[in-house]
């Protein structure tokens, strides 16, 4: 993969950023986002607690985060981060209604198990 | 009802009476006037309007036949006042109402062709207007008269829904005779055509009653589409619908026509009148239009007297006297009207020489004088036919008005071999009286107005050259006239008294009318009847059963139509030759321009003027007719009266065995409904059902097989659809793994 090499960037980034940890390449941070999202993917689909499966998500949601972060980093730009702002952002909006509606499910069924909903089958 | 608001009303239009009265004709043109004219159809709606209001507030009382007697008095009252302070009586006025249709279009103000078309709710009041209204009106309040008593048994019923369309109907009329533009005819025809739907089928419970409202309103629309074509070509040939406009265009072609020179008229103009008379053919009843009439009979007495004898199937006729001057620029057009004429005269004559029922006779010589109307207009004496539709208007409803006192007072019965020697039951001699003044008229016995109305088209036909076929069968037809009038007669009203009851107490339980049984406890002798007609009932005068004799209001109407039924015979010597009637139709459209100079030379030496066996027409017809009218009614006589001793049986009994296939014939109508269900309706019932199978196959399968792709393949991948959130996410992880060695097996 090449990056496009902008020498003003290279500057900006690496002037107030902390160094980076000694041997740590792109493929560690990936490693990491992958084994993330694999758990919460994992998690997504064997629970049934609805709360549970809510984490999950977020869990999803802060994988594709680090690997936004460290493409950015590898690409010395700031695409990625802007993008994972905008993302940590919605997630918060989105965790509050989300919240909301497990509450109201609950209510009505007095249980969190995803599988007392199925009124959308066709 | 607002006394007051009416008053007022009144009072304004009586000031613009006032007003238009002092205004002169200045021009050609014809000048405002005729005011009073346009009370006749605020009157008639209001009516129509209050009689509905009765209906929805259920008034149970006879209000909504007082209301109509005193509206329609009251249209007459204008119509007289018109007349005899002689607005329109001499050259034509114009009573304007509103503007009702009024578009211009193309480049404004320019008077060309096309450029625009203007309909006003105006009324053309000339001679023709008022002879036509007088009658209408006249007889509409008569009729509705005799009708509040008529229809008594209906009252809380359909009473308020038989007066409403009463008043709807002259409402009609109104617009239909009065009307100063081709589209306003047509308005006031359609009217009609569906008044007399709605009054046909007055007794809507009854199957064949709604068949024949049904079959008169088709038959109608036949003839309409021809009105409605003959008004769009004069709109295209003229650029006119207005009267004024169009007679003045067609004046142009006048003079070439009287002079024979047919080839100088544009064919279009020529066609006009055909169409036209295909219209007037469907309304009044004519050749090959006029099985609906007969069925007509269906209605209400009251309404076959007034609609459907004196005045709506009269339309026809005038429409063809008003469009006159169109019919006289056509080659064929007047030939055909009086041929057509004749020989639905002579046909209808021997349909009802065969007929028992006695309103259907007076339904099919109604056919019968219809066409001697027409045979007169067609052989240029449109004179002769006004003053017949204005005798015939009088007699014809004199004797439905006796046949329906006859119905109403037998229990429905009609047929001629079940009544017999009714002038000698006590309290009918108003009735018999009645019946015999009618039938003396429409057989045509010497001075009695239908004999010199009937004459006149008689001479006529043998002075037109090249006409006298025409006068010879009509000739016939008068003597056929005069057997099958006084068959009635002298089976119904004299001989041995015998009578049996009608089966009309079942048929009012057939309608479902609430309330009847109260109103027959107020008829003497009929609760009776009751019980025996629910028995066989044989010869009812022997069992229970008393036919109980009309009231005052049937016979008060009765008298005065008698008497009408006399004294017209004096307008024939009011004035000059043809009387009040040449007089009225000289001042309107209907009058014969004289021919040009040469051709009335030609004449004048004795080449075109037809004789009647070497003799003057004129002159001799009087004699003819009356010996013709005698030997029918002398015929009828022999047959009928003399030595017959019951109701069922006569002379002529023996008579039909001899005749044989041609008096069965006659007996079914010579089988004209039988042909036309068989050449037109049967294939017609065909067409629509195959119609019917390809809508149901072909159409309607396309649009189901379009809505069954979509339920299908809906069906099939519905399971996919479980609703739990596991599914969803297992199919979104899934998809992502098929996406990801996708990707992968792309790179590598």
């Amino acid at each position: 993969m090449s990056a496009t090499f902008d020498p003003l960037m290279v500057t900006i980034a690496q002037a107030g950023a902390p160094a980076p940890m000694a041997g740590a390449t792109l493929a560690h941070y990936l490693f990491v986002s992958a084994v993330m999202f694999a758990l919460g993917l994992i998690g997504f689909l064997t629970r049934r607690n609805l709360i549970i499966m809510f984490l999950c998500t977020e869990l999803m949601f802060q994988a594709a985060g680090i690997a936004l972060i460290a493409f950015s980093r590898f690409h010395l730009n700031h695409t990625g981060e802007t993008f994972v702002i905008f993302v940590l952002t919605v997630a918060a909006a989105e965790a509050a209604m989300a919240l909301a509606l497990v509450v109201l499910l609950f209510r009505r069924r007095e249980s969190l198990d995803a599988e007392q909903w199925d009124e959308m089958s066709g | 009802m607002t006394a007051t608001e009416l008053s007022t009303f009144t009072l304004t239009l009586a000031s613009l009476v006032q007003e238009s009265g002092h205004a002169a004709p200045a021009h050609s043109e014809p000048a405002a006037g005729g005011m009073a004219t346009l009370l006749v159809p605020v009157f008639t709606l209001l009516g129509t309007v209050l009689c509905g209001l009765f209906a929805a507030f259920k008034v149970k009382s006879k209000l909504p036949a007082w209301t109509t007697v005193l509206l329609l008095a009251a249209s007459f009252a204008a119509i007289v006042y018109t007349y005899a302070t002689g607005q329109g009586t001499t050259s034509p006025v114009i009573a304007h109402g509103f503007d009702w249709i009024s578009i211009t279009w193309g480049e404004f103000g320019s008077a060309g062709h096309g450029h625009g078309i203007a309909a006003n709710f105006s009324f053309y009041v000339d001679a023709l207007t008022l002879l036509w209204m007088l009658f209408v009106t006249g007889l509409g309040t008569l009729i509705a008269l005799y009708a509040s008593e008529y229809m008594s048994h209906d009252v809380g019923a359909g009473y308020c829904r038989f007066f409403a369309a009463f008043n709807l109907f002259v409402f009609s009329m109104s617009c239909l005779v009065m009307a100063d533009n081709f589209l306003l005819l047509y308005l006031g025809w359609e009217g009609v055509g569906l008044c007399s739907y709605l009054l046909i089928g007055y007794f809507y419970k009854k199957p064949s009653a709604v068949a024949a409202a049904k079959k008169a309103f088709i038959v109608n629309r036949i003839g309409d589409l021809g009105l409605a074509l003959g008004v769009f070509l004069i709109y295209v040939q003229f650029g006119s619908v207005e009267y004024k406009a169009v007679f003045a265009e067609a004046g142009r072609y006048i003079d070439a026509a009287r002079a024979g020179h047919f080839d100088q008229i544009p064919w279009q103009v020529q066609l006009i009148p055909l169409l036209l008379m295909v219209g007037a053919f469907g309304k009044s009843a004519q050749l090959p239009l006029y099985v609906w009439l007969p069925d007509a009979m269906e209605g209400p007495t009251p309404v076959s007297a007034l609609i459907h004898a004196a005045t709506m199937v009269t339309a026809g006729v005038y429409l063809v006297a008003r469009s006159y001057p169109l019919f006289l620029c056509s080659e064929t057009a007047l030939p055909v009207v009086a041929w057509v004429g004749t020989l639905t005269a002579l046909l209808a004559a021997t349909i009802g020489m065969a007929q028992f029922d006695i309103k259907r006779i007076m339904a099919y010589s109604t056919v019968s004088q219809l066409g001697y109307m027409f045979a007169g207009l067609g052989v240029l004496t449109s004179t002769g036919a006004a003053f017949h539709v204005l005798t015939h208007a009088f007699f014809k409803a004199l004797l439905f008005l006796c046949c329906g006192a006859v119905m109403h007072g037998f229990a429905g019965q009609l047929d001629l071999r079940k009544l017999s020697g009714v002038w000698k039951i006590p309290g009918w001699k108003v009735v018999s009286v009645g019946m015999l003044i009618g039938c003396a008229n429409l057989s045509g016995f010497p001075l009695t107005p239908g004999f010199f109305s009937k004459d006149m088209i008689l001479a006529e036909a043998f002075v037109t050259p090249g006409m006298a076929a025409i006068g010879w069968l009509l000739l016939l037809t008068a003597g056929l006239t005069a057997y099958y009038t006084f068959r009635v007669f002298f089976r119904v009203f004299v001989g041995p008294v015998e009578y049996e009851p009608g089966d009309e107490l079942h048929a009012h339980d057939d309608h479902g009318h609430d309330g009847h049984a109260e109103a027959h406890g107020t008829v003497h002798g009929h609760g009776d009847s009751h019980g025996h007609s629910a028995a066989t009932g044989n010869h009812g005068h022997a069992g229970h059963f008393h036919p109980h004799a009309p009231g005052w209001a049937i016979n008060t109407v009765l008298a005065i139509l008698a008497t009408l039924s006399i004294v017209a015979a004096g307008l024939y010597f009011m004035g000059d030759h043809g009387g009040w009637a040449a007089n009225m139709v000289h001042h309107s459209t209907a009058a014969l321009p004289p021919a040009p100079a040469d051709h009335a030379a030609e004449s004048g030496a004795g080449h075109a003027h037809g004789s009647f066996l070497g003799m003057d027409p004129h002159a001799v017809m009087y004699y003819v007719s009356a010996v013709v009218g005698f030997i029918g009614i002398g015929v009828a006589f022999w047959l009928h009266f003399a030595g017959r001793t019951t109701a069922a049986t006569s002379r002529a009994d023996a008579l039909v065995p001899k005749l044989g296939a041609v008096a069965r014939a006659a007996q079914h109508k010579w089988y004209v409904d039988e042909i036309y269900d068989f050449l037109l309706v049967k294939p017609l019932w065909v067409l629509s059902h195959i119609f019917h199978l390809i809508d149901a196959l072909l159409v309607d399968g396309l649009v189901d097989f379009a809505g069954w792709v979509p339920r299908t393949v809906g069906k099939v991948i519905r399971p996919a659809q479980s609703g739990l959130l596991h599914g969803y996410a297992i199919g979104m992880a899934g998809g992502l793994a098929v996406l990801l060695l996708i990707v992968l097996l792309a790179v590598t």
